[in-house]
């Protein structure tokens, strides 16, 4: 059974499967990559959806529903936050810097 | 029951890591976290592949788990400390599988895994060596577990609290987020379910808000607190979150988790369900 688990995200990368709704991109200060951000997915409203550890590289991926999405990272070096917005099936990226 | 005898924080934890009589135990469902580093001196508890049944969808049962226990090294009388990722929805469901087969002093660290890391606080590879115990767990307390057949009887009769975000319970998407949305089940919720998402419980560093808080949530929930609750997620972890809270730190009396949760009951032929999402 698959569970809820959010493990470390791996840098492969994302393919279009065709069905799903990705959001997905990197935690950056600066222009470098930032591992081990705790990654958040924040509905329209507010309302935490789900939460993802950045990989080495700094990427991280949901699988999400259309709509407008808010992406916030929390790390030692800073919190950062973007928005992105899912018209539909595919791969919707969005980078997230930390200040 | 009060926050200082089911919660500890990362400073405690850290001024406690060589006391003895106190064991702290990570649980994940993903180890390679463990592997990466951990509490010193934390053993790792494996969600999957230790606390399940491999055949059956249940637990492991009652020598089982006092096998798992003896070889861990943690016996009856010691103080165990659980944490993990995923602001401790796992810890807390072990939490509370601990309280099933009636460990007497199990603990949280507040804020979990997340909350040591964003403190800078020392992680280690080191696997502890404990020597072995003889662990005698006790029968389980089903007070403490619903199952399927009481809450279809429960609909609109007792608090059913589905902890699931907004989008899971409103239909729309069958899973956490960062899970590919695949699953043959229905869509939807219990219906009378009352919506009160587990992360509502918890500050952005994991962890877990103040008790004034927490009442005011599940009041402004509309939750009665004076029938019995049954909490649900989708495969029973977050609902361990926020039993933990209702129970543990609220001090609800009658509170049990459906680790069934929503990939049980969202399979089951021809009961009620509730989905906002599908226009009828």
């Amino acid at each position: 059974m698959e569970g809820c688990g959010a493990p470390q995200q791996s840098a492969e990368p994302v393919r279009d499967s065709g069905d799903q709704v990705v959001v997905t991109g990197r935690v950056l200060a600066g222009d470098e990559p930032v591992g081990g951000a705790y990654v958040r997915l924040l509905d329209s409203g507010g309302e935490f959806t789900a939460e993802v550890v950045s990989a080495g590289s700094g990427d991280f991926r949901f699988y999400a529903a259309p709509g407008a999405w808010r992406v916030r990272a929390l790390h030692r070096a800073g919190t950062g936050e973007a928005l992105v917005t899912a018209d539909g099936v595919g791969v919707h990226r969005t980078d997230v810097v930390l200040s | 029951m009060s926050r200082e005898n089911v919660l500890v924080s990362t400073e405690w934890a850290e001024r406690n890591l060589n006391t003895e009589g106190v064991v702290f135990a990570e649980v994940d469902e993903d180890t390679t976290a463990y592997d990466g580093g951990h509490i010193p001196g934390a053993v790792r508890l494996d969600w999957k592949e230790e606390l399940q049944d491999h055949v059956r969808r249940d637990f492991v049962d009652r020598s089982g788990f006092e096998k798992l226990l003896s070889e861990k090294g943690i016996a009856n009388d010691d103080t165990v400390v659980l944490y993990g990722g995923n602001n401790n929805w796992f810890a807390a469901y072990a939490y509370w599988y601990f309280k099933l087969y009636g460990h007497q002093d199990v603990r949280l660290l507040d804020g979990g895994r997340k909350k040591w890391e964003l403190d800078g606080r020392e992680l280690t590879k080191e696997v502890p060596v404990r020597e072995a115990t003889t662990y005698t767990a006790s029968e389980q307390d089903l007070s403490l577990r619903a199952f399927r057949d009481e809450v279809v009887e429960a609909i609109n009769v007792k608090n059913l609290v589905d902890v699931r975000s907004p989008d899971e319970f409103a239909g729309r998407l069958l899973a956490p987020a960062h899970l590919p949305q695949e699953a043959a089940q229905r869509a939807g919720h219990i219906p009378s379910a009352i919506n009160v998402p587990w992360s509502k419980a918890a500050n952005e560093d994991g962890t877990f808000k103040s008790d004034e808080e927490l009442r005011a949530l599940y009041e402004e929930a509309g939750l009665d607190g004076s029938r019995p609750t049954i909490a649900y997620c989708r495969i029973g972890e977050r609902s361990s979150h926020s039993w933990f809270v209702l129970r543990e730190l609220l001090g609800h009396q009658d509170v049990k988790n459906y680790d069934g949760s929503w990939t049980e009951y969202g399979s089951l032929v021809g009961v009620p369900v509730a989905n906002p999402s599908e226009v009828s």
